[in-house]
């Protein structure tokens, strides 16, 4: 529909016009783009949900298997992370195996859930060193218009809480499947807050022309005790450590934020 | 402090060369009112100029330069030449040849194939074009014998000398013809191997030491002992 | 996280003997293969890495040619033998994404825009890996571009610093980095105080944070140090043999 390309004149509109504190789609430095969460959709996975952000689109889907845990981690459920960028999300993305932005982003989306412990992992081991739950989530991204690390992370956040796991049994080594569910038992809530160095300033939730612009991209990833569980410097330009800790400080309060959008259900 | 280091001292990447009203020159850059060395060098202070002498460097081809370079490809007009530089070079058949070329009865590598070595100028580059070649000029054309060594195009100038005075002495004391590409190709033919040798080892010697004083008083000791030697 | 490791011990000492703010011993060599433009060769503590810089050079595949700058690529890999248990040769995910890291601490570093439609190609080999292998990985590739003669703003340092066993502590080794509660890898450019590479995981309070960031920091300022050093070494020893034999 639009062209991906931002062209010169409007790189320094955007540029020139955040030098002065204001951003082309009116909102402030601050500020998200209107989200929604929408939770449950996809009734064959486990758990599933989609976040609108501005015109993001991100579906995450949760499916929940059972097979081996991690050899260095015997008495752990497993959690592992994927992220496609379909072509039909934008004309930038093709068919075939994940990109390094896409892995990037699984990464830092499993980042934040991994180290916040936000699911109880020691809850979802079967027989300790042969049989636990896996919890596959996907990431689907729908429509590309920036800040797909949040709208990811956030989608995420949603489908786990969401999740349901099936009860069973273990007879004989073997795990059987009883009627019935447990919600997948989870202990913090990470959410991740994206900001866009351009001109000088930090821009937060940058919109796909701002990313075009942007110098540095700058990830945190706060649980809900407000403390920082992971963080990622991307964009092939440079930060002040000042910024970085200002970013943080904004950061924190954006996450609760957001966070509150995705407890009400 | 206007200027903060000795004239001739070895600065990286990064350093801080001076403040204030200078000129930033080669493998300089100028941030705010700092110049700052861009490469690995010695650091020359000429007056209101600050410039770095790079210990090494790329050939990046500038209209005017003898180069000598390798045929790679035979296209419909011409050749492409690998002249040691991060971009290729064009030498179109008009250019190498002395008669007007006849796509239908000239045969391109009845001239000049893949694999043969040129001595040529480069007559046109931009940021937006590959560099173009010329032969046709005298003394330039396929090189047909003798060695081919490769230096640092950084160390070219020290080859030479100044007003030619190292390469003059190189030719003297080696009896060889030595033929230096401004693309760190050089060309050496000599009447027999032992002096081709001596002319190789001379210059490795200047490659390796070209930042350091009294070379050329070094090198012509060594290529006197040398010749010595083998009588 | 096992309970059982005292990653540090009561008197501030780290399992491998260092204090708290105390680098890995360190070493640097430049210029050590014959073949690439530039290369670098760099030991930290038992980390074994190898980086080298082909170009500036034709760009391959010719569609990834940008009209007005370099294109930067770089590889980050790791050897099968250069941990505990074999690992695969083919790409893993974190390599994909230490790539990306990596290319992204250096691009800053470098004037693309000199040598238009041509690619730089960085590689880095981890022959032996202990902990913070991206720093070291970026401390190496800095110096291997700067020894292909490719200009650049300044050099990039990096270096990680952590939490392990309650305690804040610089230059991560391998057991801290697993055992312990958080790290964050940094690559600095210490001229224009930019921070070129910033990664961080575990829990941290925002103050807990900013010390491990200043920590890290002052690390890279070391490294940087050592890096100039490195780099005129190998001139700075033919200089002093030349002017020797001068003076005889």
């Amino acid at each position: 529909m639009t062209s991906i390309m931002v062209s010169r004149i409007r790189q320094k509109q955007i540029a020139q016009l955040i030098g002065s504190g204001k951003r082309l789609d009116g909102r402030e430095l601050n500020k998200y783009r209107p989200v929604q969460v929408e939770t449950g959709i996809i009734e064959k996975a486990e758990g599933s949900a989609k976040v609108r952000m501005g015109r993001t689109e991100v579906m995450v889907g949760v499916k929940i298997e059972t097979g081996e845990p991690f050899s260095d981690r015997p008495s752990e459920g497993v959690l592992t992370v994927n992220s496609e960028f379909v072509p039909l999300a934008s004309p930038e993305f093709e068919a075939g195996p994940p990109g390094e932005e896409s892995v990037e982003l699984a990464r830092v989306v499993d980042r934040g859930v991994r180290e916040s412990k936000a699911i109880d992992l020691e809850k979802l081991i079967i027989i300790p060193g042969k049989k636990a739950l896996v919890v596959f989530v996907d990431v689907y991204v729908l429509n590309h218009d920036g800040n797909l690390i949040d709208a990811s992370a956030l989608a995420a956040l949603a489908a786990l809480m969401n999740t349901k796991v099936f009860k069973y049994e273990v007879k004989n080594g073997e795990v059987i499947k009883k009627p019935g569910f447990t919600a997948l038992p989870m202990r913090n809530h990470p959410v991740a807050v994206t900001f866009a160095g351009i001109s000088g300033k930090l821009v937060v939730d940058p919109w796909l022309d701002e990313e075009e612009v942007m110098d540095a991209r700058l990830t945190i990833s706060f649980g809900e005790d407000g403390r920082i569980c992971a963080m990622q410097k991307g964009g092939t330009g440079t930060l002040t450590p000042q910024q970085v800790v200002e970013a943080a400080h904004i950061a924190r309060e954006k996450a609760e934020e957001l966070r509150r959008l995705v407890a009400k259900r | 402090m206007p200027f903060f280091l000795e004239n001739r001292q070895i600065v990286a990447p990064g350093d801080l060369l001076a403040e204030g009203d200078y000129l930033a020159g080669n493998n300089t850059y100028r941030q705010d009112a700092r110049i700052y060395a861009s490469r690995l060098g010695l650091v020359e202070y000429k007056g209101r100029l600050v410039q770095v002498v790079a210990l090494n460097t790329f050939y990046v081809p500038s209209v005017g330069d003898q180069v000598i370079g390798k045929i790679v490809e035979a296209n419909l007009h011409g050749w492409t030449v690998n002249i040691n530089s991060p971009y290729m070079a064009n030498l179109r058949a008009s250019e190498a040849l002395d008669r007007p070329f006849k796509p239908q009865r000239d045969e391109l590598s009845d001239f000049l194939d893949v694999g043969d070595l040129v001595l040529a100028k480069v007559i046109s580059f931009d940021r937006t074009r590959d560099p173009s070649l010329t032969m046709r000029e005298p003394e330039l054309g396929k090189i047909t014998h003798g060695q081919i060594i490769r230096v640092s195009p950084a160390k070219i100038p020290r080859i030479i000398g100044r007003k030619g005075s190292m390469i003059t002495m190189l030719k003297k004391e080696t009896r060889c013809n030595i033929t230096v590409g401004q693309n760190g190709l050089i060309a050496i033919s000599g009447s027999n191997r032992e002096d081709e040798r001596m002319a190789l080892l001379a210059i490795q010697k200047i490659e390796e030491e070209a930042h350091t004083s009294g070379l050329t008083d070094r090198v012509t000791e060594m290529l006197k002992k040398g010749r010595g030697d083998t009588g | 996280m096992s309970q059982t490791t005292v990653l540090v011990s009561e008197k501030g000492i780290r399992t491998d003997g260092r204090k708290l703010n105390e680098l890995r011993p360190i070493k640097l060599e430049v210029g050590i293969l014959s073949n690439a433009d530039g290369s670098a060769y760099i030991e930290q503590g038992k980390n074994k890495i190898l980086a080298a810089v082909y170009g500036p050079r034709e760009v391959h595949p010719r569609h990834l040619a940008l009209p007005d700058r370099a294109v930067l690529q770089c590889r980050y890999h790791m050897a099968p033998f250069s941990v505990e248990e074999r690992k695969s040769p083919a790409p893993s995910r974190r390599e994909v994404e230490l790539s990306k890291v990596i290319r992204e601490a250096l691009e800053p570093a470098i004037f693309l825009e000199k040598f238009p439609r041509t690619s730089i190609d960085v590689f880095i080999e981890v022959l032996q890996a202990d902990g913070g292998t991206r720093g070291a990985g970026v401390t190496a590739a800095s110096l291997a571009l700067a020894d292909a003669g490719i200009p650049m703003r300044d050099l990039v340092a990096a270096c990680a610093a952590g939490k392990a066993g309650g305690h804040l502590v610089l230059d991560l080794n391998d057991l801290e980095d697993k055992e312990g509660e958080a790290d964050v890898p940094v690559a600095y450019m210490p001229n224009f105080g930019a921070v070129a590479l910033l990664q961080m995981d575990g829990l941290l309070t925002i103050e807990e944070f900013k010390q491990l960031m200043d920590l890290a920091l002052e690390g890279c300022k070391q490294i940087y140090g050592l890096q100039k050093e490195a780099l005129k070494a190998k001139y700075l020893a033919i200089k002093e043999e030349a002017e020797e034999v001068e003076e005889e």
